[in-house]
């Protein structure tokens, strides 16, 4: 038996002291258990039991990052369902006389070059990119999860079908490939771009799902259950998908950050969402011939969009060091 | 004395606390003598053993009291770029794992010339011929032709071999085994050990062997330090401790090895677990699962006593060893 | 012996090696195990012992259908298991179950205990009526030894001999009559190993088992087992009862097992005679013809090159009374004690004096060792008299 290389192994074990031995067993272990109760993590009888997942939750709420980026995020959530909490205006009510403003009463971050009150725009701005990003990271989740995780679990043929489909989306240019399939397309919605994002951005989260599935499936405890006569769905459901979740959770969150950015920079090529749907990225766009005359037609839109995706980077990256098994 | 550990407390700083994995260590080992030390998981002898060749992880390490006297030389008001020079030098470590210790895309030929190349300023093709003798020292067969593969191509034994052979590349004065051959079965086992014992004779080294396996240390060991909780719980040469175990813990322990007559029946077994470290029991460590436990064994900290009734130097830090010893 | 529950008759698993992406072609085969037989009595302990790579815990996979063989039956109760339809083979599964090496990995980390104990009658609703399971998996944790209370705690919380208590209380959840055991000690702390071994023993008079103990650990697979087989390479190359393995191995690769094995105590070091085997084990890949051993045996001919040698009586003990009378793979078998008689001061003497003599001789000279005797040992509270 190989011993552990950590000296503080058994950090983590019940500290009560008799697991007891010869025929007594259970009576040694009863009688222990009222003197020392509970271990170093205070997990005695009576105390709530703590899974991974609550031990990762514990570990959130004390980190910084995670309160920040978190607040951050509840706080375009509110913004993106109900705008006028804060912005009294409409973003599309416009006075070309005011075109390229500066900053007023009651108009804080002036106006653009329509005239639009860039504050309306830029409180408004806040729905269709957590619109995209929530919708694409969902669906890119769900299909690249379940097509990776079924591939891991089965292995052979279908497998290897889906791994070099995988690679040919690789090799897509995620730009060009919106330039082209998104101009062909005339609707005047999100959905056209967030089909696009989960069409190429699948690929990778299934890639990720595969591993972790690979990786959970060869573990002992599916073996057990194996053993026990489990069948396939309650060993991928019960024993695989659980313990499969946590790397697929950090990186989609991860890439929620870049879908909203991959949102504007579509949207500032022209394929993206289209006026009049209000987007920072459509601001950003429309801006960019007048950044020497008015530099706040720029600046609040792109320092909303900065704060917004790295926001849910920062999550991602708390995420991570909550689930990280070998931080555990 | 060739090496001496004197009173030395080393520390872990985790998520739940202070983890105490050492906690007042002394042993020594002098010029071709071998000292066994026994220990489970937890026990603080890897760490002991870290600290002695400085490649402890501090942080989350910290080494909070003591000395390491090496020819004399307390190690740990060195420099770092000084105790560099020791390392491999005069003290090497041979570890568990040769596959993770060895470096996959550099050939064994490389690594070992590298001892010579780095300590001894020896130019790539002396150190080549210096790697080819090495591998014949340590019985690699055809070593001319296997000294430009990969670690991967060889075998777990070879690749222990490697490892001694590396160990051993500069002479050094002290080996350092730190369960050298736990990853290895049986019979390359048995190669293996008898390999180490007959270059350590041949180069009249000090080695510290560090293991789990009673069996191993009753091979080779001159003496033995029995570690619990960080500590030394029994020290004595090796055939006295197994005649007449002077600490519950080693006495436990020798007693749970399987013997004929005992067949069909229950082993005995320590009861309970080994402590945890950062709540580590009041009084001697071993209380809780001592089957001679008093009163003051909850209380007070045994100090190491010399058992005085022994016609050889050993000790015991046991209140009641004088009890464990004539029973 | 009883009748026997288990027949495994030239069990094989071969893992093809294959070259090419697009289209396959198999050059050749990793023989994992290569031609296995052997019977499991009701109640007995069969020992299987081996280094790594032998094929031990492929041939504990196959037993409780983790891995399906190449070739060759493993009849549970007269009926071959390797053949059974999917729903047969699930029935056939409750009475076969294992205990896995690993008390880290082989808990699922996102159940609780009651849920990991209990998930066996989650999938054989049949066994247990809903209402009463969470009484049972009570049952089982008080049965190898845990707090019945910790039924919602999580493995994490838990040390790996209580980890292993849990595997093996789901092992014994469907009452099973056999429990193949890959290595359940061989990750745990020494001073823990003994009270888990104890524990198997103990559920094994309780609950009326049979046991497959596969070990590296030759002392501890003398204890449990009743009956030992030696593996190499894919192939048992002998077994034998435990004392007619240990006292009187006839087969070279044994000896040589035997002998290498370091024995706890430093005043055997002077007689001991130590069989250094040269070289490694050769890749089950690429099997030596003939003899497996002969690569690495000092007794090679060659007739160990042209003719495999088969797992039965040797020619020279078939007529004989000599406890060396047991199946042993060897053309050149030949008796040869290398296992010295446990000895404290008396045991200069011991080393080679019992061969040819029968097995009780033996057991009794070593009963004077150390003092130690397994009644005192037992009691555990008294300090002994040394």
């Amino acid at each position: 038996m190989p011993e552990q290389p950590q000296p503080f192994d058994d950090g983590r074990a019940i500290n009560h002291t008799g697991a007891g031995g010869g025929t007594d067993l259970a009576m040694d272990e009863g009688e222990t258990l009222e003197k020392t109760p509970g271990g170093p993590k205070g997990t005695g009888p009576d105390k709530k039991p703590r899974s991974l997942w609550s031990d990762a939750w514990h570990d959130l709420r004390r980190n910084p990052i995670f309160i920040i980026s978190g607040l951050i995020i509840v706080f375009l959530v509110i913004i993106s369902i109900w705008p006028q909490l804060i912005a009294s205006g409409n973003p599309l009510d416009c006075d070309l006389s005011k075109a390229q403003e500066g900053s007023q009463p009651g108009h804080p971050f002036g106006f653009n070059g329509q005239g639009c009150d860039v504050y309306t725009r830029t409180v408004y701005g806040a729905r269709a990119s957590l619109e995209v990003g929530l919708f694409a990271t969902l669906g890119v989740t769900l299909l690249g999860s379940v097509l990776g995780g079924l591939a891991g679990f089965y292995g052979g043929a279908w497998d290897g079908f889906l791994s070099r489909i995988t690679d040919v989306f690789f090799a897509i240019p995620v730009v060009l490939g919106g330039l082209v399939l998104l101009s062909v397309v005339s609707n005047n919605s999100v959905w056209p771009v967030i089909g696009f994002m989960v069409l190429l951005g699948w690929p990778q989260i299934s890639r990720i799902a595969r591993g972790s599935v690979i990786t959970a499936k060869q573990n002992d405890y599916v073996h057990a259950a194996r053993a026990l006569g489990a069948s396939n769905n309650r060993m991928l459901l019960r024993h695989i998908a659980p313990n499969a979740l946590a790397p697929v959770i950090v990186v989609a969150t991860i890439a929620l950050g870049t879908y909203i950015s991959l949102e504007a920079t579509l949207s500032f090529l022209g394929v993206g969402l289209k006026p009049p749907t209000v987007s920072w990225g459509i601001d950003i766009s429309s801006a960019a011939p007048y950044v020497r005359n008015a530099p706040q037609m720029l600046l609040w839109p792109s320092g909303a969009l900065a704060i917004t995706v790295l926001a849910f980077i920062m999550l991602g990256d708390a995420v991570r060091d909550a689930l990280d098994p070998k931080l555990r | 004395m060739l090496l001496e550990v004197r009173d030395l407390h080393v520390e872990f700083h985790t998520r739940e606390g202070v983890a105490k994995a050492v906690n007042g260590v002394d042993y020594s080992v002098d010029a071709g003598e071998t000292l066994a030390v026994l220990g489970e998981s937890g026990s603080g002898k890897s760490v002991t053993a870290q600290a002695v060749m400085g490649i402890l992880d501090i942080p989350p390490g910290k080494i909070t009291q003591g000395e390491i006297l090496f020819q004399g030389q307390d190690l740990l008001k060195l420099s770092e770029a000084e105790r560099r020079k020791i390392r491999g030098a005069k003290m090497a470590m041979v570890f568990q794992d040769a596959l993770s210790s060895l470096n996959p895309v550099l050939s064994v030929g490389e690594q070992l010339g590298e001892m010579f190349r780095v300590h001894q300023g020896m130019s790539r093709k002396d150190s080549k011929a210096k790697a080819v003798e090495l591998m014949d020292r340590v019985r690699i067969p055809a070593a001319k032709e296997r000294v430009g593969q990969y670690p991967h191509q060889f075998s777990g034994g070879m690749r222990q071999r490697i490892m001694i052979a590396m160990a051993l590349a500069l002479e050094p004065e002290l080996i350092i085994a730190d369960e050298p051959t736990t990853a290895l079965d049986v019979t390359v086992q048995a190669q293996v050990m008898d390999l180490l014992a007959e270059l350590q004779r041949e180069l009249n080294m000090g080695l510290i062997l560090i293991t789990h396996d009673l069996g191993v240390v009753a091979d080779v060991a001159d003496k033995i330090a029995v570690m619990y909780a960080g500590r030394i719980v029994e020290q004595a040469p090796v055939h006295e401790i197994y005649k007449a175990p002077a600490h519950p813990y080693t006495k436990g322990l020798l007693e749970s090895i399987p013997r004929l007559d005992q067949k069909g029946q229950e082993l005995y077994a320590i009861k309970g677990l080994p402590p945890n470290l950062l709540n580590i029991p009041p009084g001697c460590a071993f209380n809780p699962r001592c089957p001679m436990a008093q009163d003051v064994c909850r209380t007070d900290v045994p100090p190491l006593y010399d058992v005085t009734d022994s016609p050889v130097p050993r000790a015991s830090a046991c209140h009641f060893w004088k009890e464990c010893l004539h029973g | 012996m009883a009748e026997a529950i288990l027949e495994v008759r030239d069990l094989h698993k071969h893992y093809p090696l294959t070259q090419g992406i697009l289209f396959k072609k198999q050059v050749g085969a990793v023989k994992a195990v290569d031609g296995v037989d052997f019977d499991l009595a009701a109640g007995e302990t069969l020992g299987i012992v081996g280094e790594s790579g032998c094929g031990k815990s492929t041939v504990a996979k196959m037993l409780v259908n983790l891995e399906r063989p190449t070739s060759g039956t493993i009849r549970y109760k007269g009926e071959d298991v390797t053949k059974l339809s999917a729903r047969a083979l699930k029935a056939v599964r409750r009475n076969i179950q294992m205990v896995f090496q690993d008390p880290y990995t082989s808990l699922n980390p996102r159940m609780t205990v009651g849920d990991i104990i209990g998930e066996p009658y989650e999938i054989h609703p049949e066994v247990a009526p809903k209402g009463d399971r969470r009484r049972k998996v009570q049952d089982l944790l008080d049965v190898v030894g845990l707090n019945p209370e910790y039924i919602n705690r999580y493995p994490h919380q838990f040390s790996g001999g209580q980890r292993q208590r849990i595997g093996i209380a789901r092992g014994l959840a469907l009452q099973p009559e056999i429990i193949v055991a890959d290595e359940p000690v061989s990750a745990l702390d020494v001073s823990v190993q003994a009270q888990v071994v104890n524990l198997l023993e103990k559920l094994q008079s309780e609950f009326s088992l049979s046991y497959v103990f596969i070990a590296h650990d030759l002392s501890i697979v003398r204890h449990i087992s009743d009956r030992v087989g030696v593996m190499y390479l894919g192939r048992i190359v002998e077994i034998g009862s435990d004392a007619q393995i240990y006292d009187h191995p006839t087969h070279p690769y044994t000896q040589a097992l035997l002998s290498a094995v370091p024995v706890p105590d430093p005043d055997a070091r002077a007689h001991r005679e130590r069989i250094i085997l040269t070289g490694d084990v050769p890749s089950p890949a690429n099997v030596p013809s003939g003899c497996r051993f002969r690569t690495r045996c000092w007794k090679a001919q060659e007739r160990c090159t042209l003719e495999v040698p088969l797992l039965a009586v040797p020619a020279v003990f078939r007529l004989t009374d000599s406890p060396a009378k047991h199946d042993s793979a060897c053309h050149f078998a030949e008796e040869k004690q290398v296992v010295p008689p446990e000895s404290g001061e008396n045991g200069g003497n011991g080393g080679n004096g019992e061969t040819g003599g029968n097995g009780e001789t033996s057991a009794s000279g070593e009963t004077s060792a150390n003092g130690v005797t397994g009644k005192e040992a037992n009691g555990g509270e008294e300090p002994k008299s040394l």
